[in-house]
């Protein structure tokens, strides 16, 4: 749900990245984070527990300029991967406006994948929207362990509906802004069409 | 999708400023500030200048979702109040007809009876007026020929944001 502010003349958008547990999504804003002008980003939140796993959600604001006039803004979020923090999952995911579906590449992480996704898409359900409709894109991390399955096995199980996908290595940042910025077009098109 | 997002526009935010401006002279505030319930920044006033508006912004609102998350799991509909004591600043959070929420940070300049009593008048203020914000946004969603100023975006806009 954005947040279109004529008297400050600003678009605030709100993007997701979603999957299971140490699949990477905090990663992404920590490489997001340190790749991106001083002027261009707020302070990074990360509300994890003491071994450094996500409790509730990281937070990064970006600005990405100007576009008409209006300053664009993104607030990138990640929700904890853990499967039970379930509850704390589903509120992130309130007034969403893009979701990026960050999948662990290692073969081993399958089932946790495609589990991960059922409940996106079910949770997305709750707060009344559609995964297939609203704008989504999937990244496969982790490109770079020996362990990864195929990328057509990959596209096939969580990836469908052939949304944007990209292959990643959020350590090294490889596909981390292909990512963000595939997504953020999305919305701002999805703006555009105005719903 | 589920509803339309929020847009704010010039008349009714000098209104919302003029409410919480009075609302920090009022109760002796040090700041006030309105969130929507996603975390976006509605708008601030007081002594704002040393303070990270956004992350406080990001950070009230899923203090409210996970208190909201709470209400319902003891089956209340809501926690409307919330309230931080602090050594030197306190924090009290309320929510405004169910989307907003209104931040007020006071030290020892006030007292939590008083900040009780004045959000309490101004809250009901403010519905008021996002109500109107509300309408006014509808109507102009549904107006013909969908006056939405990003209609016009290009996709060569959109592209040049991204380029290095």
């Amino acid at each position: 749900m954005s947040f279109i502010n004529y008297s400050s003349r600003e678009i605030n958008c709100k993007i997701v990245y979603y999957g299971p547990g140490l699949c990477g999504k905090t990663t992404n804003l920590q490489y997001i984070y340190n790749k991106t002008n001083p002027q261009a980003k707020g302070k990074m939140i990360s509300l994890a527990t003491e071994t450094e796993r996500t409790l509730f959600f990281d937070f990064l604001p970006l600005s990405l300029g100007e576009i008409r006039g209006f300053r664009t803004r993104f607030h990138l979020y990640t929700v904890p991967g853990q499967v039970f923090y379930d509850a704390s999952r589903k509120l992130i995911l309130k007034g969403v406006d893009g979701v990026v579906f960050v999948a662990d590449s290692q073969i081993e992480r399958m089932e946790a994948n495609i589990e991960s996704l059922e409940n996106l898409r079910t949770n997305l359900t709750e707060h009344g929207y559609d995964l297939d409709k609203i704008p989504y894109v999937v990244q496969y991390n982790k490109r770079d362990l020996p362990n990864s399955a195929p990328l057509d096995e990959l596209k096939k199980l969580l990836n469908p509906t052939t949304v944007p996908d990209f292959e990643a290595c959020a350590v090294s940042g490889e596909g981390v802004f292909d990512t963000l910025k595939a997504v953020a077009k999305l919305v701002l098109q999805e703006l555009k069409s105005g719903r | 999708m589920a509803g339309p997002g929020m847009v704010m526009y010039e008349e009714e935010f000098h209104k919302i400023s003029a409410v919480i401006d009075k609302l920090v002279k009022d109760a002796n505030a040090k700041v006030v500030f309105l969130v929507d319930k996603n975390g976006q920044m509605i708008a601030a006033c007081g002594e704002v200048e040393n303070l990270d508006t956004t992350s406080l912004a990001s950070l009230t609102a899923g203090n409210i979702a996970a208190t909201g998350g709470l209400a319902k799991l003891l089956g209340e509909k809501e926690f409307s109040i919330l309230f931080h004591e602090g050594e030197r600043d306190n924090l009290h959070i309320s929510l405004i007809g169910q989307r907003v929420i209104l931040v007020v940070i006071f030290d020892d300049r006030s007292s939590l009876g008083l900040v009780r009593l004045r959000v309490k008048k101004c809250g009901e203020e403010l519905a008021g007026i996002f109500d109107q914000l509300m309408k006014k946004a509808e109507a102009e969603a549904a107006g013909v020929g969908g006056v939405s100023p990003f209609a016009e975006i290009t996709d060569e806009d959109i592209d040049n944001l991204f380029r290095e």
